[in-house]
């Protein structure tokens, strides 16, 4: 079998320009979906919020800058085709050389401490969270995705008990986001993961955030669940900015994975209205 | 809409009411989590701040560089919230106005009302239109906290809605009540 090789400098170009493209263009179906909530608001205040979301997404496009001030931790999806050879040096170093200049060249913020609880800035935004996966094919799919610290803080993870079914997982999804009122700089995108291990809720928690927004569930149950999670979040009051409003959520989005006897886990990962992502394939 | 300008008198505070828009022009400061710790340690110890903060407006921000040519990056608020565990002594000091986004705890409201100070909401996200309204920016304290350091800003009709006001009026939770829908 040949096997396609592919440089870690094509990597870490890849990485550099995909942080500053995910960081200055808001993705078309994030700015639609925000578009057509704005014509949805009841309240005044919370359409002229939608407004300035609106110009505020289009001057960063324009003027090249960042869309906010929170350029967050990269996070980094890899999907290594089985046929892919990776030659020249360390994919991750590759990963983090991609961030160190893609940060620096597109004047973003460095956000990250190197130790959670020493706290000291790194000073270039590495090193990325990454995510890696084998798949088949000869393709390497780069992802990535910046996430700001106001949506991620009011993210939660529980461990359900089965008894309360798919009832019990909107209730934990609601509270979730009631909780998180103004904070998370609603309107939100709400990703889910139910099922797996406690980690692989987390993991496919944040990868529902990647899919286009208010694309439903293939999942016929799925999606009722989402359509019906979304209606609940929208009733309740919290709005644009969380001034108050009946649009508090642009989507949910939930994966689904199967999972132990005696589990049902549950996690829900917030995104902000700067839902920033980029792909690209080498 | 209102226009105000800095620093603010404790009557000027008072006069101010929930939900109104205001745009304010002058000076105001930066200061952030790691900021906020140290302004908050110096104060125990008794020490006077760096930077003189009476009758000021704090805005919780960490803006992303200056591009060159440029005044700063992108600069919206983030989440008071963290802020709040050092709230009061900075209020009890003197600070008269914070700018930031989400929620804030019992103890912050108490002391807003206590010392008359009026807590501003920016739009969250919306950092590429705010540094528009930022003509200056001058790095005057904790110069080591890079984005954390606290800036010194000249601003001009730099928009803010007042989310609480010096009587503990909340329009997080009166907002909320006018749209919640129950069934
Ligand atoms: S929650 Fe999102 S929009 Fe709000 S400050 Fe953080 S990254 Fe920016």
């Amino acid at each position: 079998m040949i096997l396609k090789e592919i440089h870690v400098s094509q990597i870490s170009q890849a990485i550099e320009e995909l942080s500053i493209r995910s960081n200055y263009d808001l993705p078309e179906d994030v700015v639609a979906s925000i578009a057509e909530a704005a014509r949805k608001e009841e309240s005044d205040l919370g359409r002229e919020i939608f407004q300035l979301l609106q110009e505020n997404a289009s001057l960063a496009r324009t003027k090249r800058t960042a869309i906010c001030q929170d350029t967050g931790v990269a996070v980094v999806f890899l999907e290594v085709g089985q046929e892919v050879r990776i030659v020249g040096g360390s994919l991750t170093e590759a990963v983090n050389e991609g961030i160190r200049r893609g940060y620096a060249h597109g004047y973003l913020r460095k956000s990250v401490v190197g130790d959670p609880l020493l706290r000291k800035n790194t000073g270039d935004n590495t090193p990325a969270v990454l995510h890696t996966e084998i798949v088949p094919g000869d393709d390497l799919r780069i992802i990535l995705a910046p996430k700001g610290a106001g949506s991620e803080n009011m993210s939660a993870l529980k461990m359900l008990t089965p008894a309360v079914g798919a009832e019990g997982v909107k209730k934990f999804i609601i509270d979730t986001v009631d909780k998180a009122g103004g904070n998370p700089c609603p309107p939100i995108i709400v990703g889910v993961g139910i099922g797996g291990t406690m980690e692989q809720a987390a993991l496919i928690a944040k990868k529902a955030l990647l899919r286009p927004v208010g694309q439903r569930s293939p999942l016929e149950h799925v999606a009722r669940l989402e359509e019906e999670t979304l209606e609940a979040i929208n009733k309740l009051g919290i709005g644009p900015q969380g001034l108050g409003g009946s649009v508090t959520a642009l989507a949910v989005h939930i994966e689904t994975y199967t999972t132990h006897i005696a589990c049902l886990p549950v996690a829900v990962n917030i995104q902000c209205h700067v839902a920033r992502h980029a792909e690209k394939r080498l | 809409m209102l226009r105000i300008n800095t620093p603010l008198r404790e009557e000027d505070a008072r006069k101010l009411k929930m939900g109104d828009k205001v745009l304010i022009t002058g000076t105001i400061f930066t200061g952030r989590d790691a900021a906020h710790k140290r302004i908050f340690e110096a104060l125990q110890r008794g020490e006077e701040l760096p930077v003189n903060l009476r009758g000021e407006i704090i805005y919780y921000v960490g803006p992303c560089p200056a591009k060159p040519g440029e005044v700063i990056g992108s600069a919206g608020p983030t989440t008071s919230g963290r802020m709040d565990p050092y709230t009061p002594a900075t209020l009890k000091y003197g600070l008269k106005g914070m700018i930031g986004k989400g929620l804030r705890d019992q103890g912050v409201v108490e002391a807003m009302k206590k010392y008359g100070a009026v807590y501003f909401v920016a739009v969250g996200g919306a950092g590429a239109l705010l540094a528009e309204r930022i003509k200056k920016a001058e790095v005057v304290a904790y110069p080591d906290l890079g984005t954390e350091a606290i800036h010194r800003l000249e601003v001009e009709d730099f928009p803010v809605i007042v989310a609480i006001d010096a009587e503990g009026n909340d329009l997080y939770a009166e907002g909320r009540k006018k749209y919640q829908k129950v069934g």
